[in-house]
């Protein structure tokens, strides 16, 4: 793999909570560009995964690398300001907020005039609120919600909440954006809309790490996919290949006893 | 319930003002520059100018609570430092008002910044209950200090604030004016920064703590930011109330003021600015006049505020707006051409 390409380098990372071990020794690579996932049953640990990878845990042990720099000590301001935005498993929206609201409170990093400019209204402040408002109105018109920018967030249906946390992500001006479990809640048609959102995604050049339960979505529109199952990493490859890995199957399926033990 | 039914009598309404909006704003400007001048009853006059005072202390805890959403039980304590801070300058050293109230502003906003510490680590009902204490330790310290804030005998004559010679006092509607003025300005910086990326942020806050930290927004410093800002507004209520009323003691500023300037808050609209003004006129306006009712008004009063939770939690005025999101001229102008292009 070429280290230009490296966005993304995770390398054995551990996370213990008293005696329990959450996460243990995973690692994985995500290109420029990619789409990649992690999948797992409940409780095998994507979810902390996430939480290391954007500063709410700290790392036990392994490094976790963005753009070739150590950001697992960093706290969670610092890494979104590097580039790593995410969604959230329950969507955590800013509900009493309007739709253009939220995507602008994502763009807060970009914004730069000061607190007295914006008393004073200053040209300054003007300047960028306006190109500022502007930006949040292309992404909303990227994803699709520019209809409803006046809606409170909390009105918007269950598709669209999904959609608008992926918009304001996009305002921090990631370049990594982490979906965490984006088709959760969701009815088939509803996925397979959110499975040609995220290519529309990949199609503009963003990268795209995502955990999900949802085999169809995972498997049509995964790069690679990272297989791991309490805690622990135990497979990884190409989708057709995870479809055909007999330890995947058994852990999904609950089948023998080999992938439990080891 | 009648939700629908509610929502098109509000959103018309909002739009019936939002099409006679210079119509309704000169109306509003001439009647409150006339208003001094057409009624003349000092105690009604005295009244007027209560409602103004609180209606600052209004907008001062509605930063916090209305828009970062941290509830603050002790806010008596902010308008106690800025009265007596004002109050014992002048009466002591001679310094002038408004001198004096930029020092009480100051002083509370050391205080409030303080006070902003402890949502490092507390949240909720558990910050309330600090501020709760904080209060108190106000009024103790006050009480207490003799040698500086005269203890429970309190501070009087206090002088009218003086602006190039010109004494202003209730008589001469100079207070009435000065407490308009304010009410203006803090409007206006209340709006500048709501419409501003902090003032986003703040909500972001109130919304969802976590979210807001993935967003990149420095939580801690905003929530302190919030209790600064809310404390100088509260601050400078408090010297243009001493100033009016012209005695302060320690039990001027008690836990009744705390929950009043939160009543008016809650029951007027919270984040809004609107909810503010009406929940002042309401609160401060019914006990006066149902000064006949004497025993009973009070009762009447818990009623008011029962039934307003029961049937209207979001305050009076305190609606989600159904007008457009206010984009700027330029952006307007913008997205035309890109329409047309």
């Amino acid at each position: 793999m070429d280290r230009e390409d490296l966005l993304l380098e995770v390398e054995e990372i551990t996370k213990r909570f008293g005696g329990i071990v959450a996460v243990e020794n995973v690692s994985f690579r995500v290109k420029r560009g990619e789409v990649v996932s992690i999948i797992g049953p409940n409780g095998a640990g994507k979810t902390t995964v996430f939480n290391m990878l954007t500063g709410v845990y700290k790392t036990d042990h392994g490094r976790i690398l963005f753009e070739g720099k150590e950001i697992q000590r960093r706290e969670p301001g610092e890494i979104v300001k590097r580039g790593i935005s995410r969604t959230f498993q329950n969507i955590r929206l800013f509900p009493d907020m309007r739709v253009i609201e939220n995507v602008l409170v994502g763009a807060h990093i970009k914004t730069g005039y000061s607190f007295l400019s914006s008393i004073f209204r200053s040209r300054a402040f003007r300047e960028e609120e306006d190109a500022i408002t502007l930006r949040a109105l292309k992404i909303l018109k990227e994803v699709g919600l520019y209809e409803r920018r006046d809606d409170y967030a909390s009105n918007l249906p269950y598709g669209d909440q999904r959609k608008l946390e992926i918009a304001r992500a996009i305002a921090t001006g990631a370049k990594l954006i982490l979906l965490d479990e984006p088709a959760a809640g969701m009815n088939p048609q509803e996925s397979s809309e959110l499975m040609e959102f995220i290519r529309l995604l990949k199609g503009r050049g963003y990268t795209v790490l995502m955990i999900e339960h949802d085999m169809s979505v995972v498997m049509k529109i995964s790069d690679r996919i990272y297989v791991i199952d309490h805690g622990k990493p135990i497979a990884e490859g190409l989708p057709e290949e995870i479809a055909r890995n007999q330890r995947v199957i058994n852990v999904y399926l609950g089948g023998s006893q080999n992938a439990v033990e080891n | 319930m009648d939700k629908t039914g509610k929502k098109w009598k509000l959103s018309s309404f909002e739009s019936f003002a939002w099409r006679n909006a210079k119509l309704l704003w000169i109306i509003l400007t001439v009647f409150l520059l006339m208003l001094p001048f057409v009624f003349r009853n000092p105690y009604f006059l005295t009244v007027v100018a209560k409602i103004g005072c609180y209606i600052i202390l209004g907008l001062g805890l509605n930063l916090l609570t209305g828009y970062t959403g941290l509830v603050s039980l002790g806010h008596a304590g902010f308008v106690a430092i800025g009265a007596y801070t004002a109050s014992l300058l002048s009466v002591k050293a001679g310094c002038p008002f408004f001198p004096s109230m930029l020092a009480g502003m100051l002083a509370a906003a050391l205080i409030g910044a303080l006070m902003g510490l402890p949502t490092l680590r507390v949240t909720g009902t558990y910050l309330s209950i600090i501020t709760l204490g904080f209060g108190e330790i106000v009024k103790m310290v006050l009480m207490n200090w003799q040698s500086v804030t005269n203890g429970t005998l309190g501070v009087k004559n206090i002088p009218k604030p003086q602006i190039f010679g010109w004494k202003l006092t209730t008589a001469n509607h100079g207070m009435y004016f000065l407490i308009l003025f304010m009410i203006v300005l803090i409007s206006l910086f209340c709006r500048s920064l709501m419409r501003s990326k902090t003032g986003r942020a703040l909500r972001a806050i109130r919304e969802d703590e976590m979210a807001s930290t993935m967003m990149g927004i420095p939580v801690t410093a905003y929530k302190i930011l919030a209790f600064v800002l809310s404390a100088v507004i509260c601050a400078l209520g408090g010297a243009l109330y001493a100033s009016l009323i012209g005695y302060i003691d320690p039990n001027t500023f008690n836990f009744d003021v705390s929950t009043l300037i939160l009543s008016i808050v809650i029951l007027g609209g919270m984040g809004t600015l609107r909810g503010i003004y009406v929940g002042a006129i309401v609160l401060i306006a019914f006990p006066e006049l149902s000064r006949s009712l004497m025993k009973y008004r009070f009762v009447l009063y818990g009623a008011i505020l029962v039934l307003m939770m029961r049937f209207r939690p979001s305050g009076i005025l305190g609606w989600r707006s159904s007008l457009p999101y206010r984009l700027s001229g330029n952006v307007k102008k913008k997205l035309r051409k890109e329409a047309d292009a």
